[in-house]
């Protein structure tokens, strides 16, 4: 391959932060954030991601073609959750001469769920 | 070159090239793998928001410690995976061979948990289907966390499991001597793979085992 | 700039003095089913496929004998249902999806771009062992009795209340699916990695510029179908409800999962047609293209956009307004670039030398009717008047017109066009000839008087209808019998050329492209010498055009 040697140094530094980031993604499930506990626990997860791919998998010393790769697969499952998730959160919408208006009836209706 | 490495295939020009082909292919493939996982994670993240109660409340059956035990052993893992393929780059066989079985026995580590824990929810009876009883009026979405946490904790186990045999598969061909500092590709190629499949628990852990702990 | 290196030269050597190339260079089943010489693969590919479209064919032939009455007096309903859905999954995931990219892409990726053969060869094996095994597995549910829940597989009815054999089926797609995974990612990776020297992005043939574009989606798409049809089976297997209302699961989940793929899958059927179509064009014009570049990113902009469209096929499935909305404007952009390639394709022809040889027959013909197509496929993609033509034979006549007058004339153009350097052989143009026209014929009749079907409203997937229907019924079925018999014309001519055509030399057509600078057939490693490439892609010079 032709991309530098990573010193094994900088592996265990790598390998030192996921474990710091870990305890810190279980501590913080303790604190009650409301609904950025999950923001936090996914942009942890973001991190300790990014540090793998770069470092573990090397994309920091690869080619332009390679990032693009490595980046292409999450695009595009962003895609598929955006577009969904679109359609599932309007499912209550109606169009309106002004806008939009939500229904006052829920599809889910007869299950119990708040 | 003169005379060409045993290992260098036919179509390909030099050793750079197969290389190159190597490293693309493989990350096409996680391509791929990223699209697999990401249609369990798509609907997951659609009944997590529909349902937040349930979901919650289903998660507090997982047990955190043994899950939280799984995470480090699998970052221990890719870690011993990214010190065997420097090991492969520097030419040094026995310490590739070393951090290949580590990796592999970090992962065994990995997966004996999960039969365990597997074990504990079919003796709780939390897995989805006729013997499923939940507690409380939220029972229908907590069968439907299950279902994911079955089938997305247990294709990641599938994963893990095809890389263990390739792992063992290498170690073998470590051992007779196949690769050098000029040619390791199989072992950067399963490290990437190996990483991967890190990267998905990496998400599973605080999605399935972290809800509403608070 | 030179002229040297690519030339059109056709003094190889015929049959006449004994050659070995990698059709005689060994023999035997072995020799066959171990291989892993691109060009053998394509042909296992081309063998297997042509008995799925037969059998496919068969359940087509069925369904139109039963729709000539308006009663269902044929077959029974459940029995009805079973044959639509098997002519669905057998064309689209055991023919149309592999036939180009599978027998074309496979035997002439590596040559045109100057290469000995793809990236991995065993895995190009292994595609093909795997798309059997998922073809045996589909063909176990047929003959076990069949599934029926359409090619769709929607839920709740899949998972739940269908009584045939679903989960085999799934399995057998599920499987077939890694065929077209890898098979994209070997092409994919060989494009980038293996060009000749001089081989420049934007000297590469639109062949593989769509055959490129074709493999982001296999490795974008596939996947997804293929956890979800995991999922239809753990439901339905395991009894838990994923997508099961009473537990609070939701059947659109399905559909969004599982049209995230399929949409993006009928690009993959069009667009190495519509490469092979740049290739025809530009020979039998003795021109170049007119717009490379925007034929090159118009591929890509049609496997990028064609990712964000899928919700236009649940309009009416209860996703929301405003989901419906954003979707149908999207499939209004989607149209555009395929719209330039055929703008493009028409100006390549203006003031070029065309000459009416069978591949350049079906080249027009793809033109026409993949312009009907497409066309009719902006009347679905307008939500107001999707809601009245949705499940209507409108629908029906709207994806044949891509995929049969679009998608399969290509085919036949490009195994026309090709069958020279892959078999050594010419095929007698007379025949050729009409049997493009009986096909082109015959498809017409089939599936015009359908659009008027659906547009009067007759649904699609019933095996009865009102009487009032019936002509134009007869019309479809008569015109399906025609179709079969035009397809049967190039099945015996080519087996005939194999022994008795006219035996072929090395570029019979003077066409551009670096397959043509080896002899037909080639030989195993394809090239002697690596070419180097010095010019543009369809290079024929201007003299050409009046004959010089």
């Amino acid at each position: 391959m032709s991309h530098p040697t990573v010193s094994p140094k900088l592996y265990f530094l790598v390998f030192a932060t996921l474990l710091i980031l870990t305890g810190v993604t279980v501590s913080v499930a303790y604190i009650d954030l409301g609904p950025l506990n999950t923001v936090v626990a996914l942009t942890i997860a973001g991190c300790k991601t990014l540090l793998v791919i770069l470092y573990f998998m090397h994309v920091r010393y690869s080619s332009r073609l390679t990032w693009v790769f490595a980046g292409v697969g999450f695009l595009w499952l962003a895609i598929l959750m955006a577009f969904t998730m679109s359609d599932m959160r309007t499912r209550s919408w109606q169009p309106a001469p002004s806008g939009w208006t939500t229904a006052s009836a829920s599809w889910r209706a007869d299950v119990p769920e708040p | 070159m003169s005379e060409s490495h045993r290992a260098l295939a036919h179509q390909f020009d030099d050793l750079e090239q197969q290389a190159e082909a190597a490293t693309l292919g493989i990350w096409a493939f996680l391509i791929t793998e990223i699209l697999f996982f990401g249609g369990l994670f798509t609907g997951y993240a659609v009944y997590r928001t529909n349902y937040p109660q349930a979901f919650a409340e289903a998660s507090h059956h997982l047990d955190i410690l043994l899950g939280g035990i799984n995470t480090v052993v699998l970052i221990g893992s890719s870690f011993t995976m990214a010190l065997a393929v420097h090991a492969a780059q520097s030419g040094k066989r026995r310490a590739l061979i070393a951090f290949l079985l580590a990796t592999m026995l970090l992962g065994a580590i990995f997966l004996g948990i999960k039969v365990v824990e597997y074990s504990h929810k079919f003796v709780d009876h939390l897995v989805p289907g006729r013997t499923f009883t939940f507690p409380g009026a939220y029972a229908p979405q907590a069968q439907l966390f299950f279902s994911f946490y079955f089938a997305m904790t247990g294709m990641h186990a599938v994963h893990m499991i095809i890389g263990l045999a390739i792992l063992s598969v290498l170690v073998g061909r470590a051992w007779r001597n196949r690769f050098s500092a000029i040619y390791f590709a199989p072992v950067e190629v399963t490290g990437l793979y190996w990483h991967f499949v890190d990267i998905v628990w990496i998400f599973l852990f605080p999605l399935l085992y972290l809800i509403g702990r608070h | 700039m030179s002229t040297v290196a690519v030339e059109a030269r056709d003094d190889f050597p015929t049959a006449t003095a004994p050659r070995e190339h990698y059709l005689n260079v060994n023999y035997g089943v072995k020799s066959w089913l171990l291989t892993t010489d691109h060009k053998r693969i394509a042909l296992l590919y081309l063998a297997s496929i042509t008995l799925f479209f037969f059998l496919g064919g068969f359940f087509a032939v069925v369904i139109r004998l039963e729709l000539m009455t308006p009663a269902g007096d044929l077959v029974q309903s459940e029995t009805y249902n079973k044959l639509f859905t098997m002519h669905g999954l057998i064309m689209i995931f055991f023919f149309l999806i592999p036939s180009i990219p599978a027998v074309l892409g496979n035997f002439l990726v590596p040559m045109m771009i100057g290469a000995r053969d793809l990236a991995f060869p065993r895995l190009n094996l292994l595609s093909w062992y795997i798309y059997v095994l998922g073809g045996l597995f589909t063909l176990c549910a047929a003959v076990l009795g069949g599934v029926d829940t359409g090619w769709t597989f929607y839920t709740p009815y899949s998972t739940t209340y269908a009584n045939s054999n679903v989960i085999l089926t799934a399995v057998g797609v599920f499987i077939t699916g890694f065929s077209s995974i890898l098979t994209g990612l070997n092409f994919i990776v060989t494009i980038h990695t293996m060009r000749a020297p001089g081989l420049t992005w934007f000297r590469l043939p639109l062949f593989i510029w769509a055959h490129y574009a074709t493999s982001l989606i296999m490795i974008l798409g596939t996947p997804v179908v293929a956890i979800t049809i995991v999922l239809v089976a753990l439901e339905r297997g395991l009894h838990i409800g994923i997508f099961d209302p009473a537990l609070g699961g939701d059947p659109v989940l399905f559909q969004h999962l599982f049209w995230f793929y399929s949409h993006p899958a009928v690009y993959i059927m069009i667009l190495p047609a519509m490469g092979v179509i740049s290739e025809l064009i530009t020979c039998f014009s003795r021109k170049r293209i007119f717009g490379y570049g925007f034929i090159a990113f118009s591929s890509v902009a049609i496997a990028v956009l064609g990712f964000f469209v899928w919700g236009h096929h649940m309009f009416v499935s209860s996703q929301s307004v405003y989901a419906g909305l954003v979707f149908s404007v999207l499939s209004f952009l989607v149209a555009i670039p395929s719209a330039i390639k055929v703008f493009n394709w028409t100006a390549t022809l203006y003031k070029g030398s065309v000459s009416y040889e069978t591949p350049m027959l079906y080249a027009f013909g793809f033109i026409g009717l993949f312009t009907i197509g497409g066309l009719t496929g902006l009347f679905l993609a307008s939500l107001g008047l999707d809601v009245h033509v949705h499940d209507t034979y409108f629908v029906v006549a709207h994806f044949h017109y891509i995929m049969v007058g679009g998608a399969i004339m290509a085919y036949l153009g490009g195994l026309h066009f090709w069958w020279p350097k892959m078999t050594g052989r010419m095929y007698p143009e007379g025949w050729a000839r009409l049997g493009a026209l009986i096909i082109f014929i015959g498809f017409n009749l089939t599936f015009f008087p359908q659009f008027i079907l659906g547009y009067l409203g007759m649904p699609r997937r019933y095996h009865m209808y009102p009487p009032e229907f019936q002509i134009l019924n007869v019309m479809s079925s008569a015109g399906a019998s025609i179709l079969g018999v035009g397809y049967l014309i190039p099945m015996v001519y080519f087996l005939w050329s194999l022994r008795y055509g006219a035996v072929a030399s090395a570029n019979p057509w003077r066409a551009k492209g670096l397959e043509w600078q080896t002899p037909s057939p080639p030989p195993t490693e394809n090239f002697s010498e690596t070419p180097i490439v010095t010019e543009e892609a369809y290079n024929y010079a201007r003299q050409e055009a009046v004959g010089v």
